[in-house]
């Protein structure tokens, strides 16, 4: 275990020096923008519009460095032969792979703790109704956090077996595969067969649920989120990201590097 | 026909029977104290085609070992599976059949990898770390001390020559200096067995000499080594055996001067003679002439009637040497006689 943190402390410096932390001054003009905008577009809402534009850009920009480093995060080593001389150390595949992940997702909760303070500033410019807002949000910030974390996951797998290009396209599939999971588990269709339904309902349980992370509405509005959901929710991705990180592991350990 | 240089005794060197199997020369009964590494039969398959029903093999049935302390060079062409062998001895790729063990321990078993160092082939590392972030990653990895570890890292470095590059970053550097990182990198923890994937590819001289000088620093403390090249003189140089393997089969193991001491060719009489050329005619048409001296090649049994005729004859004899083959013939040798058996065979597991 002390391996892998080595390994995700590392990996973590690779984001800084390779300037993924940059995205931040995009998400800091963005807010400026908006908190500036706001204010002449809209009479009486400007939380909520500010709450739902910030929250939608830091899920966004975490979602695309996590797909877009994620997928890389082995396959790139391979490629460019930086793991040989490491896997040669005592540090075994599952404690290579578990410091990849933890340093991408200590990155993301870098860059989304950063954007979130953003998110706050921005809230207190334009801050009128004295509702309190700050608590759901940070709910729904912490939600983002533990969506990009089995997102990362689920890249990190196909990582250990496919392309990049591939690895992109499935993590990016699932996703949205999994925006629909409650969709596909309640539809209902005279046409459909039985054995269609239920497949489609085993599915909807066998697909990572990212619906159950949404709560984005709730927050702009400032309705408390209950604490039954957050346990829920961090039992969930907690429960998905081992058995994911599982799969990773037993494909990885008995992987030819040639 | 080249010199032959003295030949390096191994010190662990023991009776050995040497046996000639059709192209091949095997060391049977190698008697070992210890050996470091133990390969049994061990063999590598890939598989290819759509379905992966094909499969190409790498290595086949390689059975060797390295004795503890020893230098020993693993020659072979491209693709001949030099690099396919250490890459299962440090566990990046898994066997398809057979065993290996390191210092007694199977290479399966991680924690052994404590005490092996690597060197891949054409090494790349983390661009985005300086030298000396490298080396302290890799120290940290091998668990070292925080005050040991400074103190390696700025060691380390000052051996391979990189002091002053320490705090660039690595993509800056040149092959020849990622090479030299990469020694370090691999001997930094103070390795009992050291396995180097061509090192010397990518050195000007100068580096190329740095790592032959660390390879012999390895030798006198004691530990093992085991590294493979294209380039022959180094082996010779280094070694204290050499394996040959040739389209993943292994064709020869043994000494160097054991293995090109197989095919002595006779003696070489080198002599001054400024007289009638018809007087040593039968002798002068069969040497090479270099101003007044000439160069000449003659059968053992011959040399003495040879001498005779040529004292006799007023020449001046400057030196007789015995001629062996070199281990770029032996190697030659092997690999010609492996084209010619099985031209289209191709094996690089890549």
């Amino acid at each position: 275990m002390r391996r892998a943190g080595i390994v995700a402390l590392n990996t973590f410096r690779e984001a800084v020096r390779d300037r993924v932390l940059y995205n931040l001054v995009f998400f800091a003009l963005t807010m400026i923008a908006a908190s500036i905008l706001v204010g002449q577009v809209s009479i009486g809402i400007e939380e909520m519009v500010i709450v739902t534009l910030g929250l939608s850009a830091i899920s966004v920009i975490g979602l695309l460095i996590a797909v877009f480093i994620g997928v890389g995060l082995v396959s790139r080593e391979m490629d460019k032969r930086t793991l040989y001389a490491l896997l040669a150390t005592p540090v075994r595949r599952w404690e290579f792979l578990l410091g990849k992940f933890g340093g991408l997702v200590l990155t993301l909760t870098v860059n989304t703790a950063a954007m979130a303070v953003g998110l706050f500033l921005a809230l207190k410019l334009v801050k009128q109704s004295g509702q309190h807002v700050e608590g759901p949000v940070l709910v729904a910030v912490y939600f983002i956090l533990l969506k990009l974390g089995l997102v990362v996951a689920l890249a990190l797998l196909f990582s250990c077996f496919t392309t990049p290009l591939l690895s992109i396209l499935y993590t990016a599939g699932l996703y949205i595969a999994g925006l629909f999971v409650t969709d596909m588990r309640n539809f209902q269709s005279d046409t459909m067969s039985r054995a269609l339904q239920t497949l489609l309902r085993w599915l909807s349980y066998l697909l990572p649920n990212f619906q159950n992370f949404d709560v984005m509405a709730a927050a702009a509005h400032g309705r408390a989120i209950p604490g039954l959901l957050i346990a829920q929710n961090t039992a969930y991705a907690v429960l998905y990201c081992t058995v994911v990180f599982a799969a990773a592991a037993a494909i990885f350990t008995k992987r030819n590097l040639k | 026909m080249p010199g032959f240089r003295a030949p390096i005794v191994p010190f662990h060197a023991h009776k050995s029977s040497l046996a000639i199997d059709g192209r091949s020369l095997v060391l049977k009964n190698v008697s070992m104290a210890t050996a470091a590494i133990e390969i049994e039969k061990l063999t590598k398959d890939y598989p290819f085609g759509f379905l992966h029903l094909k499969k190409k093999t790498s290595l086949e049935g390689l059975s060797m070992s390295v004795a503890d302390g020893e230098v020993f060079g693993f020659l072979g062409p491209n693709g001949a599976g030099k690099t396919t062998t250490i890459k299962l001895l440090v566990g990046l790729i898994f066997p398809t059949s057979g065993t290996a063990r390191i210092l007694g321990n199977s290479i399966s078993d991680i924690s052994m990898h404590a005490d092996i160092g690597y060197l891949p082939e054409q090494p790349y590392f983390y661009d985005y770390l300086t030298a000396a972030e490298l080396l302290d990653y890799f120290a940290r990895i091998h668990d070292l001390p925080a005050q040991e570890r400074k103190a390696r890292v700025g060691g380390m470095l000052k051996k391979v020559g990189l002091e002053t590059a320490r705090k660039i970053q690595l993509r800056k550097y040149s092959k020849g200096m990622l090479q030299r990182i990469g020694v370090a990198q691999a001997i930094l923890h103070d390795p009992k067995v050291v396995i180097l994937d061509e090192p010397m590819s990518g050195l000007d001289p100068v580096g190329r000499r740095e790592v032959r000088d660390i390879i012999l620093e390895l030798k006198q403390a004691g530990k093992t080594v085991l590294f493979s090249t294209h380039i022959l003189s180094d082996a010779e140089m280094l070694c204290d055996r050499v394996g040959v393997i040739v389209g993943g089969k292994l064709r020869g193991v043994g000494a160097p001067d054991e293995i090109v001491g197989l095919k002595a060719q006779g003696m070489e009489v080198l002599f001054e003679y400024a007289g009638s050329t018809t007087l040593l005619q039968p002798f002068l048409s069969k040497a090479v002439q270099t101003g007044k001296r000439y160069r000449m090649q003659v059968s053992e049994a011959d040399l003495y009637s040879t001498l005779q005729q040529l004292g006799g004859a007023g020449a001046t004899i400057l030196s007789v040497t015995q001629v062996k083959s070199t281990l770029e013939e032996y190697f030659m040798h092997l690999v010609e006689g492996d084209r010619a058996q099985a031209p289209a065979v191709e094996v690089s597991g890549k």
